[in-house]
């Protein structure tokens, strides 16, 4: 599976050859390629280093380049390739890594130069080629044509190409084929396997679906405050440390997609091996076999070539679409969109762009909105209902959520969870702070709860929120002059806020029954709180002391969520009558 | 820099047509056959320089020396380029050596030689390639090995501000640790320190220079600035080399990162870049992640580059880009703070702002002791909760504490005293390390140790079983107390 783009199917064009005249680090200017153009991608020196044309002035091309340039000089070879940047996308992609301009780095050496072969896997692995069509049907673009099996958690399937459409005039045996050979001949189109498409185009769909789908991602203050529905995008915000990476892994490894695809862009070389790692151990409990299997990961870290950095968020929302034309809930993971937006500042800044804020080039807010746009609930050219989910990072520097990729992000995602640095700091993960938070789909998504059975949904997100603010307010009350100051139905109120922050909205990635929680465990564990909080209010009514109330063993309630499997709402029954008996023995 | 360089640059073309000097910038023109990131050699009438090519231009090539350009004359320098991006030699003749910030000897021996040659920039590894790290490697330094375990293929910087003694606990760090079981190596890269930290390092790594486990490189604050760039990149070429083509365990300790990215503001100056945040290059997170990404263990085979940045936070502001950006990139920090220094605390680690990502996987069952993990929760717990009765104390006064609250104040001084203090050359076990840190817990009440079995404190726990009635209010009330603020058991006592 290479990315790059010679092989067969492209032949080289060995006449468009123009000379080096300038090298500034991943900043390259050409002169003499005829004919060149905004996109095309040129091969230079004698590495044949990708590098991607962002302007042309006069006869000079200036690109972009997607390697390390360390001994490139003027005068070297620049040969126009006549094509964009494409990766090759096919059977083998699930459970394999990449990197920003998707070459394998399964097969890769263990330092990456830029001499390394563009091409490997491609030849190497023969995949099963199980057609659902016959000859002499008529199909038209996105119907499948046939099935890869052993491909991945998800069925893999080959459809017809946008534009594409007619009768099928030849269609491949049941057989094992390469995936670059042909599969079928649809009027006058041949199908390959594997199909080229250049990643920086969006792939085309029917239309866009309004009504919002939940994602579910186990995480509870995620699911129950903060939801992000199928096809919109998110951003997980804060500063270094407050566990940016641990929610992001969380969701990747939990949220009921079919497909995951995780980027590391510019982000920590450890951080990926250990999701490698990991998700290669953990099951999948939907489908019973590994994580990694229904998981593309595009690494490209802090130190590899920064300008596929900026190309790696582009190859991972182009792979989700081409999930999600097969009829699959993708979801996209980017850490982190500021790594990537950097990478977009340091070439301007190469160019001598003139920079808006903070050095930033001043396309960037139209640069982000166009990625995050690319999410979406679809119907398909073939008419499925799938979609592309976007979870994005953003890394503010110094904390300073008044940073242009911060407040830029904020405007066009659907959801924005803020991670807090004292939450973080008190060990409280995942550290989402319920009033810096939003979510703009939680009508819609309360419709969704209602008419699936849990039409107490967006009460109960109200009434917690409800408290939680309260409770911050008389916490900051209650530095002042004390708790015991404090009215007994006030301290109630502090009582509640701690016991949802502590039940609910933590959650303990490592314990077993809590790392996953199910929609019923959450709703069950947040209900079980609100009825203690209540019956905490109807104790001090009764004239119970708010000492004597706070003296109650509450233990059973904040451990129910480790001592409750992740799926076994049933089993949080016992607890509440237990713990609301002891309230109500109170006078 | 080296034999090996010369002997490659020896036939090659001088240029002495000079179109600029310009900072630490030299302009030369009638260039060809240059490519970018080659290494230069500038002869001048006082000596060679060495450089490196930042930008070709049509036949111009911008050159940046790292001595500077300072009494240079454009009709007096000669420039040859190396024909390849910079190249030292690697591998263990470097042991034992001291050299300055360019690789050149300090110690009156002779050149580096080597049998291989590696470039400088290094190579990206193949993140695929990967070893996720799992064993640690013992500082000696209480407070680090318990709390904040450093991990072999981690890069865990130490913050501090101007004042501190970090460069004793970093010397004391490259002088003592260890990974049990293993050949270890220590690379010591200092970066613009004065002539008198200088002095002290070279004191302090006397002995490990000597036994041949070390390399020293030296940059004093008023040699080069520009050299700077090269020196931890020469540090980590060496370590990759000493770990992954010799299998040894490599702690790579730069000091001090600040000085380091002030040079690299000062070349993005000189090129009229423009800056991003305070100055600095835009480009500053990716160069540090070049450095710092060098970390690690690789599949297959022996060996670790353990990094340990020390950084000084410019008027202790942990949001300045260097800590910032390095926080970013790093798998946790070491916070040092100046109110434990001024209570005479050595080293004066701020526990609950420190923090190593790696310590779950590198410490615990079969990696340090099976209480490990458990002990280290405990006592963090018991601080921050500590730090609740402190602040309390300030407001109602010491005496008017509950008994709860004054058993954490006065585990929070067990803990400073026996288990964070420690002598500059004290190298404590880690058995030693854990029992003080249990010693110190036996201060708080039995009930108070949450976190760790019964079968651990019957293990651990010096002194009798104490077996605590509870009638102290604050008792209840402190299960629920972890992230926010308990309620003073005075005030309940007085609701009550």
């Amino acid at each position: 599976m290479d990315g790059m783009t010679t092989d067969a199917s492209t032949p080289r064009t060995g006449d468009r050859v123009g000379r080096t005249v300038r090298v500034t680090g991943p900043l390259l200017e050409a002169e003499g390629v005829e004919g060149v153009a905004m996109g095309e991608i040129l091969h230079v020196g004698d590495d044949r280093i990708s590098a991607e044309v962002v302007a042309v002035e006069g006869g000079r091309a200036t690109m972009q380049a997607y390697e390390y340039t360390g001994g490139v000089r003027v005068g070297e070879a620049a040969a126009g390739s006549g094509q964009p940047l494409t990766g090759l996308f096919g059977p083998g992609l699930l459970g394999a890594a990449f990197d920003g301009l998707m070459r394998p780095l399964t097969s890769a050496p263990i330092w990456l130069r830029p001499d390394r072969p563009e091409s490997v896997a491609s030849d190497e692995r023969r995949w099963r080629f199980v057609p659902t069509v016959a000859a002499g049907d008529s199909v038209a673009a996105g119907d499948v044509l046939g099935t890869v099996p052993d491909s991945g958690a998800v069925e893999h399937r080959v459809v017809v190409p946008a534009g594409a459409s007619g009768t099928v005039d030849w269609i491949q045996d049941d057989a094992e084929v390469g995936p670059l050979d042909v599969v079928a001949k649809v009027g006058e189109t041949e199908v390959r396997l594997s199909e080229r498409w250049p990643m920086r185009r969006p792939r085309p769909f029917r239309e866009r679906l309004s009504d919002p789908v939940p994602l579910h991602t186990g995480q509870r203050v995620l699911d129950l405050f903060f939801p992000v529905a199928r096809g919109a995008a998110a951003a997980v915000t804060g500063g270094f440390g407050t566990g940016k990476t641990m929610l992001l892994q969380q969701v990747a490894k939990w949220c009921d997609a079919d497909v995951i695809v995780y980027v590391g862009c510019g982000e920590r070389g450890n951080e990926m091996a250990d999701v490698l790692d990991d998700f290669g151990r953990l099951v999948d409990e939907r489908t019973g076999g590994r994580l990694v299997d229904r998981t593309v990961v595009v690494a490209n870290t802090s130190n590899m070539p920064m300008m596929a950095r900026e190309l790696s968020i582009y190859t991972g929302i182009s792979i989700a679409e081409y999930y999600r034309d097969m009829g699959h809930d993708a979801v996209v993971i980017a850490d982190s969109t500021s790594r990537w937006a950097e990478a977009l500042r340091e070439f301007a800044n190469r160019r001598g762009d003139l920079p808006a804020e903070e050095g930033f080039p001043a396309d960037l807010s139209s640069q982000l909105a166009a990625f995050y746009e690319r999410a979406g609930r679809v119907t398909t050219l073939g008419g499925k209902e799938a979609s592309v989910t976007v979870i994005g990072a953003v890394s503010p520097p110094g904390g300073d959520m008044s940073e242009p990729v911060t407040t830029i992000t904020q405007r066009f995602v659907r959801a924005m969870w803020q991670l807090d640095r004292d939450l973080a700091y008190a060990r409280h993960y995942p550290a989402v702070h319920w009033s810096g938070s939003f979510a703009r789909d939680t009508d819609g998504l309360a419709r969704f709860q209602t008419v699936h059975g849990d039409p107490e949904w967006a009460a109960r997100r109200a009434s917690a929120l409800e408290i939680l603010a309260e409770a911050d307010r008389l916490a900051s009350l209650a530095e002042v002059i004390g708790v015991g100051s404090l009215p007994g139905r006030e301290r109630m109120v502090v009582l509640g806020g701690r016991l949802l922050r502590e039940t609910v909205l933590a959650q303990n990635a490592l314990s077993p029954n809590d790392a996953f929680c199910s929609d019923a465990k959450g709703a069950a564990l947040l209900d079980l709180v609100l009825e203690v909080i209540d019956a905490c209010h109807a104790a001090i009514d009764r004239g119970a002391t708010a000492t004597a109330v706070e003296r109650l063993d509450f233990g059973p309630v904040i451990r129910a969520p480790q001592d409750v499997g992740p799926t076994d709402a049933a089993a949080i029954g016992p607890i509440r009558e237990r713990v609301l008996a002891e309230i109500g023995a109170l006078p | 820099m080296s034999s090996g360089d010369s002997a490659l640059t020896g036939a090659r073309i001088a240029h002495g047509d000079i179109r600029a000097i310009r900072g630490p910038l030299v302009v030369v023109g009638g260039v060809d056959d240059v490519g970018w990131d080659e290494s230069a050699e500038v002869a001048t009438p006082d000596g060679m320089r060495h450089g490196l090519v930042l930008d070709l231009d049509g036949d111009r090539a911008t050159v940046q020396v790292f001595e500077g350009t300072e009494g240079l004359t454009p009709g007096a320098v000669e420039v040859r380029f190396g024909g390849r991006p910079l190249h030292i030699p690697v591998g263990p003749d470097w042991l034992g050596r001291v050299c300055n910030g360019r690789g050149a000897p300090l110690d009156g021996g002779p050149p580096i030689a080597g049998d291989r040659f590696a470039p400088v920039a290094g190579w990206p590894l193949n993140p695929v390639e990967r070893e996720p790290p799992r064993e640690p490697i013992l500082t000696g330094v209480s407070v680090i090995d318990a709390l904040t375990t450093l991990v072999r293929g981690q890069k865990l910087p130490v913050f501090s501000v101007a004042g501190l003694p970090h460069l004793s606990l970093a010397t004391q760090i490259a002088a003592q640790s260890s990974s049990p079981g293993t050949r270890f190596r220590v690379v010591f890269a200092a970066m613009g320190l004065t002539h008198a930290d200088i002095a002290f390092v070279r004191d302090r790594l006397e002995e490990r220079t000597a036994s041949g486990e070390l390399v020293l490189l030296l940059n004093a604050a008023d040699d080069p600035p520009i050299e700077r760039i090269l020196t931890p990149r020469l540090a980590l070429t060496v370590a990759e080399s000493l770990a992954f083509d010799d299998g040894a365990d490599v702690l790579v300790v730069l000091s001090d990162m600040t000085n380091y990215a002030e040079a690299v503001r000062e070349v993005s100056a000189a090129r009229r870049e423009i800056p991003a945040r305070r100055g600095y290059p835009g480009y500053l997170y990716s160069d540090l992640a070049t450095l710092y990404e060098r970390c690690g263990r690789v599949r297959g085979r022996e060996g670790s580059v353990t990094i340990v940045p020390v950084l000084t936070m410019p008027a202790g502001d942990i949001t300045h880009p260097v800590p910032d950006l390095t926080g970013y990139i790093t798998e946790g920090q070491i916070v040092l703070s100046p109110e434990l220094a001024a209570r005479g605390i050595y080293p004066p680690v701020d526990t609950l702002s420190s923090l190593s990502r790696l310590m779950r996987s590198g410490a615990g069952p079969g990696r340090t002791r099976d209480d490990h993990l458990d002990v280290a929760a405990q006592v963090l717990a018991a601080l921050a909760r500590a730090r609740q009765s402190a602040a309390l104390a300030e407001l109602v006064g010491a005496s008017a504490l509950g008994e709860t609250d004054r058993a954490y104040l006065s585990y929070r001084d067990a803990m400073e005293r026996d288990l964070l203090d420690q002598g500059r050359a004290e190298a404590r076990t880690l058995e030693d390390t854990l029992d003080r840190a249990w010693a110190a817990l036996a201060t708080l009440p039995r009930q108070e140790l949450t976190m760790v079995s019964p079968a651990q404190v019957a293990a651990h726990l010096p002194g009798p079983d104490v077996t605590a009635a509870s009638g102290d209010p604050a008792t209840a009330a402190s299960s629920l107390a972890t992230a926010s603020s308990t309620a003073p058991p005075a005030e309940e006592a007085r609701d009550a």
